[in-house]
Order: C-alpha cells, then structure tokens, then sequence
C-alpha cells in the first residue's frame, strides 16, 4: 500500500467560503492534515488557491470530496509526495 | 445547535444576513405599526367587544405572517437561484450539490420564516393584553391601552436594534422609530375619530 503525504492542489473557488473556512474544512477530512493555502489570483466572483496538504496518510477522495462541497474545482494536482508501506514500518 | 450553525454559514456564504436583517425589522414594523393602527381605530370607535377586537387583530397577524412567507420565499427562491446561476457561469461548473447550492434551497425558506414570523410574533406580544384581559386577567387600565404600550415599547426597541446595527445612539434611533409610530398615531386620531 502506498500512502499520500504531500499534495499540492491548484484549485477554483467561489469567494466564500473565505479561504481559512475552505481550508478548515479541508483538514476536517482527515484527522492529522496540515493545510497551508495561498490565494494566488482574486477575479471578480472567484479565486484561485494554491493549497498545501500534509498528513500521514491523505485520502485524496475525502480532499476532493470536500473542495466540491464548499462550491470549489480542482485544477489540478501539482505535486505529490508518496511513501511506499514498507519505507514507513 | 449543528442547525444553528449551517444555517448562519449559508447566510454567511450567500451574504444574506443583512437582507435578512432588514426584512425582520422592515416587516416586524409593519406587524407593529398593523397592530397599533388597529388597536387606535378600536379606541377611538367605542365600545366594540373584546373577543371581536382580538379576531380582528389576529386576523391582520396571520394574513401578515402569511404574507411576509409567502412573498419573501418567492423573491427570495428566484434571487438565490439568479445568483447560483452567475456563480456556476463564472466557476463554469454545476455547484447544485455544493453548499452554495444547498445556500440556494435553504436560505429563501430561512428569510421567508424570519420575513413572516417576525410581523406575526411581534403581533402577538401587542395581542397578550387582550387576550389575557379576555381570559379573566384584570389590568389596572383598559387592556387596549395596555396593547398600545407594548406595540410602542416594541417599536422602540426595533429602533434600538437598527441603532446598535448603525453603531450610532440606541436612544436617538428608539427615539426616531417612536415618533413615527407616535405621527402614525396622531393620522389615525385625526381621521379616524369621527
């Protein structure tokens, strides 16, 4: 099994949720996430985030599943960290 | 409680808690000012029976609190649907299950009941005279008097809200709201009192 410790998300929101509420609930989707999230473009109804997500094991249905809940779109994922079960223990 | 809570971030997250602000107070104060108009037309008529002024009152509550529902909801369901339909254009994406989706069922139904509920609670509190009278309670003064001090007191306080909500002085706005219902009054005197 392979385990996500590291992504990185390009992703479309509306303005509300503001970006700590979004990022808030991004963490609720698992129980030890760190997101750190950057707002890297304002556009008159939208805004696009940049949003860092570290954790020991990150299921990245739940992430989406929630960025879709608040209204957002993600983009794209620009990068991955990944660890084999066995490099873990 | 957890209600409580998605209901103030739908508000939160469709910037609805102003309109919803200033429907509680715009029809709260047309509950009140009904109630008072009413209440005088009865002083100044004469001797009508108590259980008659109560129905009559009630009646004008109810049409307003049905009123104040139905009217907002529709606005409301059409507003919400509006600006979900410009939110998916500029996201270029359907966000019917999202919250804001969820915001565009929820909150019309969330105004309508404050639209609605706040002329008809506000009624009812200026109609406990009555009805208590009704029921056997003795007051002092003519429980009509009584109903006119409430809907006053009442009418005062709605003006402390907006006060507090413009953070400028709560009396100087209780004030202003009490002397239009005071004017209102003095119309109702002056042409009713034939």
């Amino acid at each position: 099994m392979v385990l996500v410790k590291r992504l990185v998300l390009d992703v479309l929101k509306p303005h509300q949720p503001n970006a700590l509420e979004f990022s808030k609930a991004i963490a609720k989707a698992g129980g030890d996430y760190r997101v750190c999230t950057t707002v890297l473009e304002v556009d008159e109804k939208t805004e696009t985030l940049q949003v860092v997500i570290e954790g020991d094991a990150i299921d990245f249905d739940a992430v989406q599943s929630g960025i879709s809940d608040l209204g957002g779109s993600l983009h794209s994922i620009d990068e991955v960290e990944v660890q084999g079960e066995s490099q873990a223990g | 409680m957890k209600l409580l809570e998605q209901a103030r971030f739908l508000l939160r997250i469709t910037r609805t808690q102003d309109i919803m602000r200033r429907y509680f107070v715009v029809n709260g104060f047309d509950g009140a000012l009904t109630m008072l108009g009413l209440i005088i037309g009865f002083l100044v008529s004469g001797t009508t029976g108590l259980s008659v002024i109560i129905n009559v009152c009630l009646g004008a509550a109810i049409a307003l609190g049905v009123s104040g529902v139905s009217s907002a909801y529709v606005s409301e369901v059409a507003e919400r649907k509006r600006a979900l339909g410009i939110l998916e254009d500029a996201m270029i994406t359907d966000l019917r299950d999202s919250a804001h989706g969820e915001a565009a069922r929820g909150v019309p139904l969330l105004i309508a009941l404050v639209n609605g509920l706040a002329p008809l609670t506000i009624s009812l509190l200026i109609l406990i005279p009555l009805m208590a009278a009704n029921a056997g309670f003795e007051f002092p003064l003519s429980p009509l008097y009584v109903a006119v001090a409430i809907a006053l007191l009442l009418i005062f306080l709605l003006g402390v809200f907006l006060g507090s909500i413009a953070g400028v002085s709560w009396l100087r706005s209780g004030m202003r709201t009490l002397l239009v219902a005071i004017f209102t009054a003095a119309l109702i005197y002056l042409f009713a009192g034939y």
